[in-house]
């Protein structure tokens, strides 16, 4: 039995321009230990199917479908059901570092919260727990540090200290919301080192998710590629890379900037991201497809296998599209 | 590599706090010197005659003219300022002409009982305000939220002088819940000794508790009233400044902690809510302090308010003018202390001790 399975997973909000139809029936799986990458631009849904796992919908969003975590069903679950879950089975980690520690709390008061809530340990116990997990992720003199303010360590270390925080309770699941987005490039490196790092010594299945395929690549053994709300392709990682079978990923593969193709312009996937007020028919990608014809635009074939362990949504064979 | 970052860290700190502190008191000093220049003024365009107040109208143009130099009134208006700014600064706001002593006394006979009434007012306003404004924010745009803001505009526009009678009516005169008017039966005026002046607290102090229970019940009804209108002010604002931090993403890494939801609402997001609402609670306590004229005249509550209606009645321009700068001074120091408490609050600012 997968560890976290999410069947038919739709979300959707009523906001004044209308129903926007962020997540469009997305279905996946993930055992324990295993990483998965979801891959998608601004819009695609990507953060909202990590929120409909945590229950934390904005109060104008309805998930609809089943998310199933060790078997049981989380999806829309009462506080008294989702609470234990969160920290202590599955964490997060957001993107910006900067604004999702308390500004007002001491970094030991927010790490020793979570162990003191959930394991009922003391105080103290609970405050040398988590320097050792500042120890882990690499914070510098974090004994010495801990009973700081967010705002005396940098973007990099902050975040460090979020990975810290969410690890404490030693979670089967870590979702990590583009950890590094809002770093610098070479901390973004750091980041993502100690993030494969800890996920080989813990154990713990994760899902990386964010925009950029360079990431995915040094870190995920499976990749889920989304548009529109709607899955495209799924496989692991190497063959994806090597033969991406959907138009939209390889469009996404081509925008990928290289070292080694100097001067040349880049191939931007032309059009912009769908609006997603519109009904989800057809296939979302189709207004910016080369290959789309009218059929696209009225259904989208369902995800099929194509090769083992690797599924695509596409109403044009690979031969079509070669 | 540690170490030198966080000294180096607490050195700016510091100098940042010195300079802060700097800056506070120019601003503190420049208020008050604008603040008696405009007393100083004031008393000099009323068309009140200083000079008629002291000897009355039936006196001699020889006994005028004595006393109009007497007064410092042939000098030039700089030199008489100058007077004015030494005497003040020695504490001498010169002698009602009402009372016939100075001013000062008369301030510290009367300050003590809008202390209490205010600060009895304060505390309910706070611990309404605050609880309501969080519960508003919360349930934001339901009916909870509905009421408090309908509550809170009761407060706001009902003139307190008419909810003060219907008030009075209602408990005092039907209802016998409270006592009326003053602030303390005459049967137990003389049996307790005045230290603080704080009638609640002198009483307690030296363990009278029928007093206690005599005063608590003429303070309440006033103080409520107070409470109420500093209440409407409190809940609005706390609501809006909660409404701004549980938008804000250390909310939602509170909740993906599993951390129970009252934690997350009265220790997360009021924790950052506090610091600017320590500004507000502030700003009320100088209002009520300022001397609720309307509730202590309905009240017949011997304060502040009452002492510069009677003395402006009277155009005994050295008491309103003496009072006039009690209360600029109170709020000078009110906003300070709220300054202090916010660079306090504020780990960001505050020098790491």
């Amino acid at each position: 039995m997968a560890l976290l399975e999410i069947t038919d997973l739709s979300v959707a909000f009523d906001t004044q321009e209308g129903v926007v139809n962020a997540v469009n029936g997305v279905t996946l799986a993930l055992d324990r230990g295993r990483t998965l990458g979801i891959v998608g631009e601004s819009g695609s849904g990507k953060s909202q199917i990590a929120f409909s796992v945590m229950g934390l919908l904005a109060k104008n969003g309805r998930a609809t479908g089943s998310v199933r975590f060790d078997g049981r069903e989380i999806l829309n679950a009462r506080p008294a059901v989702i609470n234990p879950i969160r920290a202590q089975k599955i964490a997060m980690v957001f993107q910006d570092p900067m604004t999702s520690l308390n500004p007002y709390m001491r970094i030991s008061d927010q790490m020793a919260e979570v162990l003191v809530h959930h394991k009922g340990i003391g105080k103290s116990e609970a405050v040398a727990e988590a320097v050792r997990m500042l120890d882990a992720v690499k914070i510098p003199d974090a004994a010495g540090r801990i009973r700081l303010y967010p705002h005396e360590f940098s973007g990099g270390m902050r975040q460090r200290v979020m990975i810290a925080m969410s690890l404490l309770c030693r979670p089967d699941l870590l979702i990590a919301d583009e950890p590094t987005t809002a770093l610098d490039v070479t901390v973004q490196a750091q980041i993502m080192t100690l993030l494969g790092e800890l996920q080989r010594d813990f154990g713990m299945a994760t899902v990386l998710i964010t925009h950029d395929l360079g990431v995915i690549a040094g870190f995920c053994e499976e990749v889920l590629v989304l548009y529109g709300g709607q899955v495209m392709e799924t496989s692991p990682t190497d063959p994806l890379f090597e033969s991406p079978a959907h138009p939209y990923t390889r469009g996404l593969l081509a925008a990928i900037p290289r070292v080694d193709q100097e001067g040349e312009e880049l191939d931007a996937i032309p059009g912009s991201p769908p609006n997603m007020t519109r009904a989800p028919k057809g296939c979302p990608f189709a207004p910016r497809c080369a290959f789309a014809g009218e059929d696209c635009l009225d259904h989208l074939a369902p995800l099929s296998e194509f090769s083992p362990g690797r599924f695509r949504a596409c109403n044009r064979s690979l031969e079509e599209i070669a | 590599m540690a170490a030198s970052f966080s000294r180096g860290g607490r050195e700016s700190a510091l100098l940042r706090v010195l300079w802060t502190a700097v800056k506070i008191l120019a601003t503190v000093a420049l208020t008050f010197l604008g603040l008696l220049v405009v007393t100083f003024l004031i008393g000099r365009v009323v068309p009140v005659d200083p000079v008629l107040a002291v000897i009355g109208d039936r006196a001699p143009q020889s006994v005028y003219d004595r006393v109009y130099v007497e007064l410092g009134l042939d000098r030039p208006l700089y030199e008489q300022f100058w007077i004015y700014l030494q005497k003040v600064l020695a504490g001498d706001f010169g002698e009602s002409f009402l009372t016939k002593r100075a001013i000062v006394d008369d301030i510290a006979r009367v300050f003590p009982a809008t202390l209490e009434l205010a600060t009895v007012g304060i505390l309910i306003g706070t611990c309404f305000g605050i609880p309501l404004g969080v519960w508003a924010a919360v349930r934001q745009g339901r009916l909870a939220d509905q009421f408090v803001r309908v509550f809170g505009l009761i407060g706001y526009s009902a003139p307190i002088f008419w909810l003060g009678l219907l008030a009075l009516l209602a408990f005092y005169a039907r209802l016998h819940w409270v006592a009326g008017p003053g602030r303390i039966d005459i049967a137990f005026e003389y049996s307790i000794t005045p230290k603080t002046g704080l009638l609640l607290l002198d009483s307690a102090m030296q363990g009278k508790w029928d007093v206690f229970a005599n005063v608590f019940s003429h303070i309440i009804l006033p103080a409520a009233l107070l409470g109420y209108y500093s209440m409407a002010y409190i809940s609005r604002m706390t609501r809006s400044f909660m409404l701004n931090e549980l938008a804000q993403e250390y909310v939602t890494t509170a909740r993906v902690k599993g951390v129970p939801e009252w934690r997350i609402i009265w220790i997360h997001a009021l924790r950052n809510a506090a610091v600017p609402l320590v500004t507000v609670v502030a700003l009320s306590y100088a209002n009520l302090l300022e001397g609720s004229v309307l509730t202590e005249t309905v009240f017949a509550w011997p304060g502040l308010g009452q002492y510069l209606t009677n003395s402006l009645q009277n155009s005994d321009m050295n008491a309103v003018l003496g009072g006039t700068l009690v209360i600029g001074a109170i709020f000078v120091g009110l906003n300070l202390l709220s300054d202090l408490l916010y660079n306090l609050l504020d780990p960001r600012v505050r020098r790491q001790a």
